[in-house]
């Protein structure tokens, strides 16, 4: 899992079935760089830090539904305290 | 997930019996704004998508559960076609 920001959101019409209903976003990687599209699974916005679970577990946010992502927004991140 | 536009397809006359009437794209990989970045990917085609479209990607086991993909040995899948991308900065 690691800690994004959400940037923006991308808009498909046109989508696999398990994907319709759930907002596609755009987080910025914090700490390491990098964009990537992540589904939506706790309601976040633009400008929230969110953190993301990678890889088949991604899916797993979506209970009892076969969604195809590698990429989920699992939590909101209200404070982040960093040692060093 | 990953942003991409379609180059072109992959033509395979021995393969994988469970990748038989698959469409095979080659993607090259965008960023936001629809700028080429480094790196392309072969991703099977589950929504129809064609030459010049940006599509989403979906990669690893995940991409199995894509439509159509379940027990086939595939680790990249294309499950949508993107109309547009809103950035907000």
């Amino acid at each position: 899992m690691y800690l994004g920001k959400v940037v923006g959101n991308v808009v498909c019409s046109v989508k696999d079935d398990a994907l319709v209903g759930i907002r596609l976003m755009l987080v910025e990687r914090l700490y390491g760089g990098g964009t990537v599209v992540a589904l939506d699974a706790v309601g976040s916005g633009p400008g929230e830090t969110v953190y993301v679970c990678r890889g088949k577990e991604a899916s797993f946010a979506f209970k009892g539904r076969e969604v195809p992502t590698e990429a989920t927004i699992v939590a909101i991140v209200d404070d982040v305290q960093r040692m060093e | 997930m990953l942003l991409a536009r379609i180059t072109g397809t992959v033509v395979a006359t021995r393969k994988d019996p469970r990748l038989e009437g698959k469409k095979l794209l080659i993607c090259q990989l965008v960023n936001p704004r629809g700028e080429d970045e480094k790196g392309y990917i072969i991703a099977v085609d589950t929504v129809a998508a064609g030459y010049g479209e940006k599509v989403l990607i979906v990669q690893g086991s995940s991409a199995r559960m894509a439509a159509g993909c379940k027990d086939t040995p595939v680790d990249a899948a294309i499950v949508g076609i993107v109309d547009h991308v809103e950035e907000e900065r």
